[in-house]
């Protein structure tokens, strides 16, 4: 009797290299992502977040807003893009939730017994978690756009279009900076090891710095407030140069120092990976 | 075949895993054995790589766990705590680590019915009980049909029907030629399923034996002999070399000497015995006295706790 195959052979060992072994982890990697409630939860809140406040100031500000006001405004794509002070939350959880989770579940052992190539995993964790943080970043961030367009009357001043200047590359930066922003999160929670840990760090790096700058010399915050990540992504997402001493990065060049800050974070985890104790 | 030279392991001050050397051969049921705190999980979480060792190596059919490209064709492995997202089925938790070895879906069908499971393959394993947590575990080391499996202390939760399932398993694992390395703290457990026996305690090797020779070697089988001249026999036993113990009702434990050569003796000096047998030390008396010195938490006699 053979206690583990109805047909001895039945599971032929793959023969593929690296590249292809490469691909199976990343296969297992999107499985993983794809199954577990929390994915689902996250998505739906940066949706829900981004879309809806964009609808819902669509309908309101041309009520509330005199005409004046509205043809006032500077950075008039900060109105669709609204919700991402709340959606930021929901796909920076999604970020640190999907290295932490293995961890607190124990499922870590069983990842790193399937895959001792460690580094292997957390490359494919990175390319999973940036493809569909990207992909909901922007399609979110694109909805958001046109769901504030669609409830604004046809002839509010407060209308824009992807061709006016800035506006498509600040709707597209919100997005990407979504995507960073979960990718910060990852390599947070590879280095924390821990939801809460991992999850305070990331909020904390966001929220923090900008309140302590504010409490500094004028010349601080000219010189280092630009880097600051907060600062950095607002270049990216908003039209128009910063507010008081803080003089905004060029979009793209903020959008280099969002994408140092994960790629440290990142780097970090990579090297800690390996080296610690699962 | 699995092979640790001078393995050694510290977490802070404590002293985990101490120049450990074993080796586990094919075809056989390898009980790991030692009391809590012994470091059998450490031992394991070094054999899959998952901790490294301070000193000393340990290989699995002669090559590093960490060296393998898609392990679980070669290692199945069952930890001792849960390692599944509770959040996820039972069948998607066994399909991510498929893919990840280039598994298919339907070998996933085949260990969920192997372990009994199928009925519940589609249901979140967080609302698992623990039984059913370790068969999915066992599921889980059984993917790749591999040559090599360790197994931490597979029968924590299951039922009795459970255990015998365990039990038969392991053995006709091993009769296919494969290397089966099973921890327990308990050696009941390991009685009727080990074929050879590695004994640690506070980290070291105590004994590496099969099963029978752990009992032929051990200082617990004598003779117990009872007689109206217990003193005089007691001196010409002494004097022949052999080592008796005289216990409270006057019976002897004689050890040194064979029951033959006792009785022997006996006739030739002209004592009546009124009873002379061989007793064999069970496993579980030679498994407490290996490891008396070595656990970590001893309980007070039952006199001694019992007084108020």
């Amino acid at each position: 009797m053979s206690a583990t195959t109805a047909q001895p052979g039945a599971t032929a060992q793959p023969h593929g290299g690296a590249a292809a072994h490469a691909a199976e982890v990343l296969a297992a990697e999107w499985h993983k992502i794809r199954t577990v409630r929390s994915t689902y939860w996250a998505l739906a809140a940066a949706t829900a977040f981004n879309v809806v406040t964009a609808a819902v100031l669509g309908i309101v500000l041309p009520k509330t807003l005199t005409a004046d006001q509205q043809a006032g405004m500077h950075d008039r794509v900060g109105l669709p893009l609204g919700g991402l002070h709340v959606s930021q939350i929901a796909i920076g959880v999604l970020g640190v939730l999907i290295i932490t989770s293995e961890y607190s579940s124990g499922m870590i052992r069983a990842t790193l017994s399937a895959v001792p190539q460690r580094r292997l995993v957390l490359a494919a964790k990175t390319a999973v978690l940036g493809a569909a943080a990207a992909t909901a970043g922007l399609a979110t961030c694109y909805a958001a756009y046109f769901a504030f367009q669609a409830f604004l009357p046809a002839a509010s001043p407060l209308q824009m279009s992807l061709s006016d200047p800035g506006v498509a590359r600040a709707v597209a930066g919100a997005g990407l900076y979504l995507a960073v922003l979960a990718l910060l999160g990852l390599g947070l929670g590879a280095i924390l090891r821990s939801s809460a840990g991992a999850m305070t760090a990331l909020f904390g790096l966001l929220f923090v710095p900008t309140l302590i700058l504010a409490l500094l010399p004028a010349s601080w915050q000219a010189t280092v407030g630009p880097y600051l990540p907060m600062n950095a992504a607002e270049a990216l997402y908003t039209v128009g140069a910063g507010t008081g001493h803080l003089k905004h990065l060029a979009p793209w060049a903020g959008f280099g120092v969002l994408c140092a800050y994960a790629t440290a974070a990142l780097l970090a985890g990579f090297i800690l990976i390996s080296r610690r104790d699962a | 075949m699995i092979e640790a030279s001078g393995l050694s392991k510290r977490y802070g001050a404590t002293i985990a895993v101490d120049d450990l050397s074993f080796t586990v051969p094919p075809g056989s049921v390898t009980g790991f054995l030692g009391p809590n705190g012994a470091g059998k999980s450490t031992t394991m979480r070094l054999i899959l790589g998952l901790d490294a060792p301070d000193c000393g190596a340990v290989t699995v059919n002669g090559r590093p766990y960490t060296s393998y490209r898609r392990p679980l064709f070669a290692v199945g492995a069952l930890l001792e705590a849960r390692s599944f997202h509770g959040g996820r089925s039972a069948y998607s938790h066994l399909l991510c680590l498929a893919r990840s070895n280039g598994i298919g879906r339907s070998r996933v069908g085949e260990v969920l019915d192997l372990v009994g499971l199928d009925r519940a393959a589609r249901k979140r394993a967080g609302g698992f009980s623990l039984g059913m947590g370790q068969r999915l575990g066992i599921a889980a080391a059984l993917l790749g049909d591999p040559g090599v499996l360790i197994l931490d202390e597979p029968v924590n939760g299951l039922d009795p029907e459970g255990v015998a399932w365990i039990r038969d398993l392991l053995k006709s694992l091993a009769a296919e030629g494969r290397t089966v390395l099973v921890s327990s703290h308990l050696m009941s457990e390991m009685e009727n399923t080990a074929d050879r026996l590695i004994i640690v305690g506070r980290g070291k090797l105590i004994a590496q034996a099969a099963i029978g020779d752990l009992l032929a070697a051990g200082p617990g089988s004598h003779a117990k002999v009872r007689s109206p001249q217990a003193d005089r026999l007691a001196a010409l036993l002494q004097a022949q070399g052999a080592a008796v113990h005289r216990s409270q009702d006057g019976t002897l434990a004689v050890t040194g000497v064979s029951t033959d050569a006792i009785g022997e003796l006996a006739r030739a000096n002209g004592i009546t015995l009124a009873e002379l047998s061989s007793r064999q030390a069970s496993l579980e008396d030679r498994y407490m006295e290996l490891t008396r010195d070595t656990t970590d938490y001893h309980t007070a006699a039952p006199a001694t706790a019992a007084r108020k």
